[in-house]
């Protein structure tokens, strides 16, 4: 494909921060290289925090970053707009993730084919009401790193699914189709996936937790 | 009325809205009934609420120049 230059379109007119996403691919396809640009700085953020939660490693997942986007630029050119430009980039991403994931963890084999094992209702042991308002308990940034952590302790096969479904907000059959996985796998993942994280963060966000903070006075 | 094995059984499609009317009634009655399965039922709520109200952070600057200089390298355009 061209990589410099700006294509003959009506679109052109338009500032490239005003474009829809459709239109910047289309302007990418025609090889102007500044539309891909605005995909990178508009997508970048959710990018590398899908990168982070599935390799669970900082350095890994700006490597996926990089990776993913240059891989999507390459095959720009074979994007035929069935699906939206962000949906087909957060595949791209998986894959990537999970390659570097399985390279990581050479000794372990990371496989998102395993079954799921156990029952569901081993994995509720707290009840406990939590707090209307846990974020106003944390900062921004402790908040994040609570939830960032929870999701990294899972297993692969569980925040995986999870990211896709609850934070990325893709459907059931869009994370069985980017997972190469059946419909019912996702759902019985899912399930194991919010509850693990429902008792992960009760410890955090019980009604008076917060109040520990005050422990000291 | 629906077992608290059941309830668990359910709680994906309820939390979705995806569960048909008749299922959503029999969780509704379960969790009125039994206060830990509310309990679960309201933590799970309020975990996927957490997670859909926290804003990514932002991508540090040196990192946003590396990427642009990989696809300026990419293009040939420099490097």
């Amino acid at each position: 494909m061209a990589t410099s230059g700006t294509p003959p379109s009506a679109e052109s007119a338009l500032p490239l921060a005003e474009m829809d996403d459709a239109a910047l691919v289309a302007q990418t396809q025609a090889g102007n290289v500044d539309a891909f640009a605005e995909l990178m700085r508009r997508h970048d953020r959710k990018i590398l925090r899908l990168a982070r939660h599935i390799t669970g490693n900082q350095e890994d997942a700006e490597d996926v970053l990089q990776e993913s986007f240059l891989n999507a630029f390459s095959h720009i050119g074979n994007f035929a707009g069935n699906s939206k430009f962000y949906t087909w980039l957060v595949r791209i991403t998986v894959n990537q993730a999970l390659m570097k994931l399985r390279k990581r963890k050479s000794d372990k084999q990371v496989s998102l084919d395993e079954p799921v094992q156990g029952d569901t209702d081993d994995l509720v042991r707290e009840i406990a009401v939590w707090d209307e308002t846990p974020e106003r308990t944390y900062s921004q940034e402790e908040m994040r790193r609570i939830l960032d952590d929870a999701i990294e302790s899972l297993e692969p096969i569980y925040r995986t699914v999870f990211v896709l479904r609850d934070v990325e907000e893709l459907s059931t059959e869009e994370t069985a189709q980017t997972l190469d996985i059946s419909v019912p796998a996702v759902k019985s993942r899912l399930l194991r996936a919010r509850l693990q994280l429902r008792e992960k963060l009760t410890k955090f966000f019980r009604r008076g937790k917060g109040d520990d903070a005050f422990a000291f006075l | 009325m629906l077992s608290c094995k059941d309830f668990l059984g359910w709680l994906n499609d309820y939390l979705d809205e995806t569960a048909d009317d008749q299922v959503k009634a029999q969780v509704k009655e379960h969790i009125t009934n039994c206060p830990n399965c509310w309990v679960v039922y309201d933590t799970t709520k309020k975990t996927l609420q957490v997670y859909k109200g926290m804003e990514p952070r932002e991508v540090p600057e040196t990192l946003r120049n590396r990427l642009m200089e990989a696809l300026l390298k990419k293009c040939g355009k420099t490097g």
